[in-house]
């Protein structure tokens, strides 16, 4: 979330698009519900009629995989209609930049595109065609006017010209005045002092296309001035307390702690690795904050290798993996080796791939293939018993398989970061239960043991040698050394900011952090959460901050360095003073003398910078002040995005299995950089009548991811006990089904038996001329739970395809068949 | 003082939250359910299960409605399954809470009569002939905390306090829901404890939303007895 859970309070508009929040997200509508109370429109659009939908002012359905086409309407409708913040887009984002004469776009091609015959990406961009053009100093030409015919401005009117309400609404499925009543009420929130916001999840995500559909609700919040103020933002609700947490630490393959990069083989030396990932500008009105790279990835390497690191070894650099350059180690590739037999091990820390995974059944073969699997987790789950699964062999089947039993939540001590990037320290409760321990223990001992081990020799012993392994306290694993740890220390006595720091002290915060080894931090983003001062994770003040907005910031900590709401400084005008003066985040109250500031004074949030607004109040420019999207390189906020795999700006295209043979914006069918995997556990079928129905996946209130830790919990199989397949009443009909009887779903993949719900909640679409029909089934069930053995994975069903940014599988848009039993 | 209950169903999501903590602070036993083609599980109140959120779809002037409805006992202010049992070792009534209790004691009662004296149909028996159903969380008033239900909401759907303030409370609130719902009321307020709102005609969340004219509430001999006064209130040996 740019913004937080509280701030929802503030809006006067909510969209809930992609994410079904009142379900799957409970304790968010209180912060709905407070918004609504004061007078907030609640909007939701979602192929199924939800129970958040029962609680919204205007409800509407979308086909499955349509949603940058009803975001494209929404921007056009925007600039047709001039309802975008003219001051607001003109100063802050790159609408006014000039793109260079290479870039263009034909027929759903983007330039620069190249085929790729191998996979599984379908094909790639050289980006380099959509540059913008540099004046003589090396700062991106603008045109503050918009008009010129390559300002960004206006190549996005070009784009988004074919975005028209019929188009639109007969890819959705969407009628035009439903179409209409959304946009309109939605758009209102340009005005200066309203602010709408968005309430995403993995109904956004999880396509081919997902990282252009959030950029699609990105460029139309910057359109109407809704980044970075109160009661906007683009805010992804997170589908786990601690997901948030896990990504700042980089659970994800192709990050380092902090989002730094993980290094690829051709980053051959730390030099060449900083020199590559550090962005670089001329324009002395840019912060570029990542220009501090190397202080964050040298003091990363000091916590990791402690005084072992130093200049004459790269800080232990080399120590480091790299990845190969072009290729992928995402979810998805890892159980395509694994299926392939090229992993042979495989730790399932909290996790349950067998029902979690796109496409199931492959991973479930890929575990087949291995010599061994360590299974931690609470309970025991289809993962760890995949070799006594349906279908399987396991006479054949040689994995030894060890379950370590870990801890629950409450039982251990630690920090989770939730959706709104707030760092909260939990204390242990009941200790674990049996031979249970928490994670860290696990961890810290496997470590032990791993370094004894190649203390006899091995390959590559340096990395595990040299690792810093220091994280006990009279033997037992001490969470608290650990996010100090994260938060940094002085690694020798030295003078920062005129300021004598001594060795062995924990940084106050990142502006600290240095590039040559005189500081260490786990992850730079986090330093500041655990200081001189204590453990700020673990504050409880219920004091507000003066603009009594619900910022809380003695509550717990937030990254980065307490900022409750980022992107601030673009909730004020060039001046320094806020749009809305009544839920104002920060404002600017420095002296003024002959209409010029002469003293530096923000109150409020703290700000994204401390530096001078553009502007004096006589409305004379600065040359001391920063613009106010600091993490870009050149300061504006980005509506056109030439960083994407996929293009610039988001496009539509049809998912990778869809019901109509033609996609109404183009020729061009499927992302033309889709990730796509070929092995023959990976079929996929498209516009082909064996499987005609649109089909979903999503949760349930009542249960919890894969079930694992509400299967056995009877209380919450009384309500839902049973994988079931929502339809409309239409369908139903027109295959004989009946309410509550067992069905037969199936795709080119699996199938699945499921109980039939047949609903009004579901309706059919008409996209042109055909009426197509969409189903929906809940992902949390497994055979292992409940004891019966019938009620299975909705992932056995789901694609082998994925989003070329992130490759995050398309579960949330494929094509099925339901069929009586 | 006694106390009473709001639920503002315009804002309940049907988390069910309150069903699960109903039955984790009686530590009630979960039920073996199927799904029979919708959401709402189990299917209707049992002895096990004293709150259950009733949900039905609804058409209502071309607009499609998921109605919520939080069913329990409204511990009615003149109780006529009290009246009818005339046994206060099996039914009661806590004069500092309001709460109509049932003992073990319920066994020794006609249990189709007593069910049939609710005009809302909450009691239910066990095979024993026991009644049970939802004991206003009593214990937990008496010890300063709120009903357990009321507690797990998290969009503030129910609102606990003293009849008086919940009664103005509830009277202000349906001024403020009728701006967006005209339609909108408060369910027999005069009458219980447990006062609902709803946004549209009650009939449509629940047959028995309203004291129910189907059910004649008290029996005529209840009725005699209960012209008869405090005089005849006498413990039945």
């Amino acid at each position: 979330m740019t913004n937080h859970w509280i701030d929802i309070k503030n809006s006067d508009c909510i969209l809930i698009m992609g994410s079904n929040a009142a379900e799957n997200h409970p304790i968010s509508f209180k912060y709905v519900t407070q918004a609504m109370e004061k007078g907030a429109k609640l909007i939701s659009v979602d192929p199924r009629y939800t129970r958040t939908s029962s609680k919204a002012d205007i409800y509407t359905a979308l086909r499955s995989g349509s949603d940058t086409a009803f975001l494209g309407g929404m921007i056009k409708y925007i600039l047709d209609n001039n309802l975008y913040n003219k001051e607001y887009t003109a100063a802050y984002t790159n609408a006014p930049f000039i793109v260079g004469k290479a870039y263009g776009f034909e027929d759903g091609l983007f330039s620069g595109y190249k085929k790729n015959e191998d996979g599984p990406n379908l094909g790639s961009y050289d980006k380099s065609k959509w540059a913008f053009e540099m004046d003589a100093n090396g700062v991106p030409k603008m045109d503050r006017s918009l008009n010129h015919e390559r300002s960004v401005f206006q190549l996005m009117k070009k784009h988004y010209e074919r975005y028209d309400l019929d188009t639109v609404s007969t890819v959705t499925g969407t009628p035009k005045e439903d179409l209409i009543k959304v946009f309109k009420t939605y758009t209102a929130t340009g005005a200066t002092g309203k602010a709408g916001t968005i309430m995403y999840a993995m109904g956004w995500t999880q396509h081919t296309v997902g990282t252009q559909i959030i950029r699609a609700m990105a460029m139309i919040q910057l359109l109407l001035g809704n980044m970075g103020v109160a009661g906007g933002g683009v805010n992804a609700l997170r589908g786990e307390s601690n997901v948030q947490g896990s990504t700042d630490h980089c659970l994800l393959w192709h990050i380092w702690p902090g989002y730094l990069k993980t290094p690829r083989s051709s980053n051959t030396s730390l030099d060449a690795y900083n020199g590559k990932w550090t962005p670089k500008t001329n324009d002395p009105l840019s912060a570029n904050w990542w220009g501090n790279y190397p202080k964050y990835s040298v003091s990363m390497l000091k916590s990791f290798f402690g005084d072992t690191a130093n200049k004459d070894n790269q800080f232990g650099y080399n120590w480091l993996p790299k990845v190969d350059d072009g290729l992928g180690y995402s979810w998805f590739d890892l159980f395509d080796s694994m299926y392939k037999g090229d992993i042979k091990g495989f730790f399932a820390w909290g996790q349950n791939p067998a029902c979690s995974g796109s496409n199931a059944t492959k991973i479930r073969k890929a575990m087949e293939n291995l010599d061994w699997m360590v299974n931690v987790n609470i309970f025991d789950n289809e993962t760890g018993s995949f070799w006594k699964g349906p279908d399987t062999d396991s006479s054949k089947i040689r994995t030894e398989v060890f379950m370590l039993p870990a801890a629950v939540s409450v039982e251990k001590e630690g920090s989770i970061t939730n959706s709104g990037r707030w760092m909260q320290w939990r204390y242990q409760g009941p200790k674990p239960m049996g031979n249970s321990r928490p994670d860290g223990d696990i961890i810290m001992e496997l470590g032990h043991h791993i370094k004894e081990e190649y203390k006899h020799g091995g390959v590559f012993a340096d990395p595990i040698v040299n690792l810093k392994w220091d994280y006990m306290t009279d033997h037992v694993y001490d969470p608290h050394k650990v996010a100090k740890e994260i938060n940094g220390y002085f690694t020798r006595d030295v003078t920062v900011k005129g300021k004598l720091c001594k060795k062995g002290t924990l940084v106050p915060s990142f502006a600290w952090l240095q590039a040559d080894g005189s500081t260490s931090s786990g992850n730079w983003l986090y330093c500041n959460s655990y200081t001189e001062k204590g453990n700020m994770s673990a504050r409880k003040s219920k004091k507000d901050a003066p603009n009594k907005i619900g910022l809380y910031p003695e509550f717990a900590w937030c990254w980065p360095v307490n900022r409750r709401i980022i992107y601030n400084r673009a909730s004020v005008d060039p001046k320094g003073q806020p749009w809305d003066n009544e839920n104002w985040v920060i404002k600017f109250e420095g002296d003024v003398q002959d209409g010029k500031y002469v003293s530096k004074k923000w109150v409020g949030d703290v700000p994204d910078g401390g530096w001078y607004p553009l502007e004096n109040p006589d409305g004379s420019k600065r040359d001391d002040a920063k613009h106010p999207f600091i993490m870009r390189k050149h300061g504006h906020a980005q509506i056109f995005g030439p960083g994407r795999a996929d293009g610039p700006f988001p496009e539509h295209y049809e998912p990778l299995e869809c019901p109509i043979e033609k996609n109404y914006f183009s020729s061009q069918m499927v992302n033309p950089t889709a990730v796509v995997y070929s092995t023959k556990a990976d079929a996929h079928a498209t516009c082909d009548p064996r499987f005609p129905f649109v089909g979903t996946t999503y949760r349930v209130t009542e249960h919890w991811q894969t079930g694992l830790m509400t299967r056995p919990q009877e209380w919450l199989m009384e309500l839902q006990p049973n994988v079931f397949v929502e339809m409309s009443e239409e369908l139903a009909k027109l295959r004989g089904i009946k309410n509550g009887e067992r069905v037969k779903v199936s795709s080119a993949r699996a199938s699945l038996e499921c109980t039939a719900v047949v609903t009004k909640r579901f309706k059919p679409f008409q996209i042109g001329y055909a009426t197509v029909h969409q189903v929906g089934i809940p992902w949390h069930y497994g055979w292992r739970w409940p004891s019966t053995g019938t009620e299975e994975s909705a992932n056995l069903l789901t694609p082998p395809a994925g989003d070329p940014n992130t490759r995050i599988p398309e579960t949330k848009a494929f094509m099925v068949n339901v069929t009586k039993l | 003082m006694t106390k009473s209950i709001l639920i503002d169903t315009t804002v309940c999501t049907a988390c069910r939250g309150c069903q699960v903590a109903c039955k984790q602070w009686h530590d009630l036993p979960a039920e073996a359910t199927q799904n029979v083609g919708s959401f709402q599980n189990p299917q209707d109140l049992t002895f096990t299960t004293y709150k259950l959120v009733r949900m039905e779809e609804e058409m209502i002037q071309g607009r499609l409605e998921w109605l919520f409805f939080p069913d329990q006992c409204r511990h009615c202010e003149e109780a006529p399954c009290l009246e009818t049992a005339y046994d206060e070792q099996a039914i009661y009534r806590d004069p500092a809470t309001g709460a109509i209790l049932y003992t073990q004691a319920t066994r020794s009662l006609d249990a189709e009569e007593i069910a049939g004296s609710c005009p809302y149909n909450i009691p239910r028996k066990a095979a024993d002939g026991t009644i049970s159903k939802c004991d206003f969380c009593n214990d937990r008033i008496h010890n300063g905390l709120q009903p357990a239900c009321v507690t797990a909401c998290p969009t503030g759907a129910m609102t606990f306090g003293d009849r008086e303030e919940i009664l103005s409370f509830a009277s202000k609130r349906l001024a403020k829901v009728k701006q967006k719902f005209p339609k909108a009321m408060l369910l027999d307020p005069d009458e219980v404890n447990v006062i609902y709102l709803v946004a549209f005609d009650p009939a449509l969340y629940s047959e028995y939303a309203v004291a129910s004219s189907n059910r004649k509430g008290i029996t005529r001999a209840v009725a005699l007895r209960k012209m008869m006064g405090p005089l005849s209130k006498v413990v039945r040996v």
